[in-house]
């Protein structure tokens, strides 16, 4: 396997890791090759996750806007709330098959956390969550189901306390149990194989999106929106449409209170080349290499990296990535409440607010798609608040 | 010829191994690092680690990640560490080792930071989080300046100790645990058995670190390798004291306690 995408990516892991890597990749090569293993996961796709998730038209919106037709993948519909469970179960699969009894991640929002700590319920492993006390405090919900499903959620105090802090501490606690623990990771990130698997494993929804949308429409998108903050979602709908240039790809990053402060997460935006959490990306760091606090109202984007294969896809220019302020946001949030009566998590929203500037400027008879990543229960709250609801 | 090099020659021809304290630069601050280096190599330090405070040390416990957030709110920036290197070489000569993260070398520019390096007069880096696959340009840059990539081994190494030490220039870094530095009370990996193995692979001199607290593991581990790395424990030291001149006593008075433990005359 080519651990790189052009020059991103790579392995820039402590050598206590370096033989788990390796075997990691041995093993999901094996694992993706068996039969048997792809007909669990689909299985498991389908009857436990709930797949496939529908394509929705969403008619309001395209008539309020104006301009081109829109389409929801509705990831929110999955089990757990949100594409995550994709990807947490092909991983969960391939610890079992590895013999690992532990399974750790890290999580922002905590639908990684959550699915993660499903997964580890259904296959009888242990799991251990890392999450910053700053998303435990903003995504109390999902905080409780983790617990509920049995697994211990550990703060993450240092740092920021969020979610890149949590990576931070669930990589040392990786090297402290290295025989018997699996690192899950949540988003297209980490050292080789992880950006990898995580896009094979969330592809299931660009590859659905392909079928539905031929099938309504005769014809392949004209857009493709997600919002990213690792940038699994994205991948994972970008990736089956890579070699169809004429379907443009947009990701759209957290802009936070706006790209001229210092409180936003936008990495392509205002990032540069560096080295972190293993990988050769994108980052927000100050011309020392220090890594930069990074602010979002959604716990999901606040990370100031983004996935190896987002940054090439950038520098080849076959992706677009856009900025989408903490306002638009919340806007977009509530104009698909109010108008298609969904309530989507704050990180969808951000790829809903891009559409609503998209779609206008575009005719009538153009297609976007916009990949509802997850649903919006644990953000009701703070959403409320910020509304004054 | 690398003072590295000179340092492990000289205690060979006496039988003594190598005591290698670690601090972090600028913690408290840059000037006190000149004075705890000194005071260090007065007490029977051989080799001094310098830290180059880092926002996510990876491979660090909380020890060294508190000691790396004081420095950084300290201002400490790497010229400024080269420049406190310079300070230390106009009374002292030393070895010096820094450890530092990947991306701090990347963003300042490889051949720049080894340029500098090679200049102030820092013998050898140690990079954590670049494993061998990945160490191809630096290894040149660093060849080039007669800097030393120190190689890094651990437990969970096995077979790629091989590669790793071939070439190797310095002293190869044996992570004693598969974990995080810090403090402990034992090691429960079978220190014997690793470094045999690590000796079968190469002949430079092995240096042992992560959770080497105090003299008596010191000493329970002298006969295995060529040298003991201490530093979770002299940060503590450093960060328990009630002011400047307390920390560089109570850091002097340390280093003393673990060379006299793993000294022949014990």
């Amino acid at each position: 396997m080519n651990g790189r995408f052009g020059k991103f990516g790579g392995q820039y892991a402590p050598e206590t890791i370096m033989n788990v890597l390796i075997e990691l990749e041995t093993e999901y090569e094996k694992a993706i090759k068996d039969e048997k293993f792809i007909e669990e996961y689909k299985y498991l796709l389908k009857d436990f996750v709930g797949r496939e998730t529908p394509l929705y038209f969403a008619k309001n919106l395209t008539e309020k806007l104006g301009g081109a037709k829109i389409y929801l993948k509705r990831e929110d519909l999955n089990h757990t709330g949100s594409h995550k469970l994709n990807n947490a179960l092909g991983q969960a699969l391939l610890a079992k098959r590895m013999g690992k009894k532990r399974v750790i991640a890290e999580t922002g929002a905590g639908q990684h956390g959550v699915a993660t700590a499903t997964a580890a319920a259904m296959f009888g492993m242990e799991c251990e969550i890392f999450m910053g006390e700053e998303d435990i405090e903003r995504q109390a919900l999902n905080v409780v189901r983790m617990k509920m499903l049995g697994a211990k959620v550990t703060p993450v105090t240092t740092g920021t306390g969020t979610l890149k802090d949590a990576v931070n501490e669930a990589m040392r606690n990786w090297v402290e149990n290295i025989e018997n623990t699996f690192y899950i990771i949540g988003s297209a990130v980490g050292p080789h194989p992880y950006p990898t698997m995580v896009r094979d494993f969330q592809r299931v929804i660009g590859d659905e999106v392909k079928v539905q949308i031929l099938e309504k429409e005769g014809r392949l998108p004209d857009y493709i929106v997600a919002c990213v903050g690792g940038g699994s979602n994205s991948i994972g709908i970008f990736y089956p449409f890579i070699e169809d240039k004429n379907v443009k790809l947009i990701g759209v990053e957290a802009a936070g209170l706006g790209i001229d402060t210092d409180q936003h997460a936008a990495t392509i935006a205002k990032g540069s080349l560096g080295v972190l959490h293993g990988m050769m990306t994108y980052l927000l760091q100050d011309d020392e290499g220090q890594i930069m606090p990074v602010y979002s109202i959604s716990a999901g984007l606040d990370y100031p990296g983004i996935g190896p294969e987002h940054a090439y896809l950038m520098e080849t220019k076959r992706a677009k990535y856009v900025p989408i302020t903490d306002q638009e946001a919340v806007d977009g949030f509530m104009e698909l409440c109010r108008i298609e009566g969904i309530i989507p998590a704050i990180e969808s929203a951000h790829a809903v607010a891009e559409v609503i500037k998209l779609a206008p400027k575009l005719p009538k008879d153009q297609i976007v798609v916009v990949n509802l990543s997850g649903r919006g229960d644990k953000d009701v709250d703070t959403i409320a608040k910020v509304l004054g609801i | 010829m690398n003072r590295i090099d000179k340092k492990f020659e000289t205690l060979r021809e006496k039988n003594e191994k190598a005591l290698i304290p670690f601090v972090t630069a600028g913690d408290p601050d840059l000037d006190t690092t000149v004075e705890l280096v000194l005071a260090m190599e007065q007490a029977g330090a051989d080799i001094i680690e310098l830290g180059i405070p880092y926002s996510d040390p990876m491979a660090d416990g909380i020890v060294i990640q508190q000691s790396s957030t004081r420095a950084l709110k300290n201002g400490a920036k790497i010229s400024s560490v080269m420049n406190t290197v310079k300070d230390i070489r106009k009374k002292s000569q030393v070895p010096l080792v820094y450890l530092v993260y990947y991306n701090s070398v990347f963003k300042y520019g490889m051949e720049k930071f080894i340029k500098e390096c090679s200049y102030v007069g820092v013998d050898g880096i140690i990079i954590p989080d670049l494993p061998i696959e990945e160490r191809k340009d630096i290894t040149e840059i660093a060849d080039k300046y007669g800097v030393y990539l120190i190689p890094l081994v651990a437990p969970t190494s096995k077979e790629r100790i091989k590669k790793i030490t071939h070439n190797g220039k310095g002293f190869v870094y044996c992570v004693s645990t598969t974990g995080v530095t810090g403090v402990r009370q034992e090691i429960s990996t079978d220190i014997k058995e690793y470094m045999d193995i690590v000796s079968q692979y190469t002949d430079m001199p092995r240096a042992l670190g992560f959770g080497i607290s105090n003299a008596e593991m010191a000493a329970k581990y002298k006969k295995y390798c060529d040298a003991i790395i201490v530093g979770s424990a002299v940060i503590k030291k450093i960060a328990e004291a009630g002011d400047k001149k307390e920390a560089v006593e109570n850091a002097a008075k340390f280093v003393a306690d673990i060379k006299k433990a793993i000294s022949n005359n014990q």
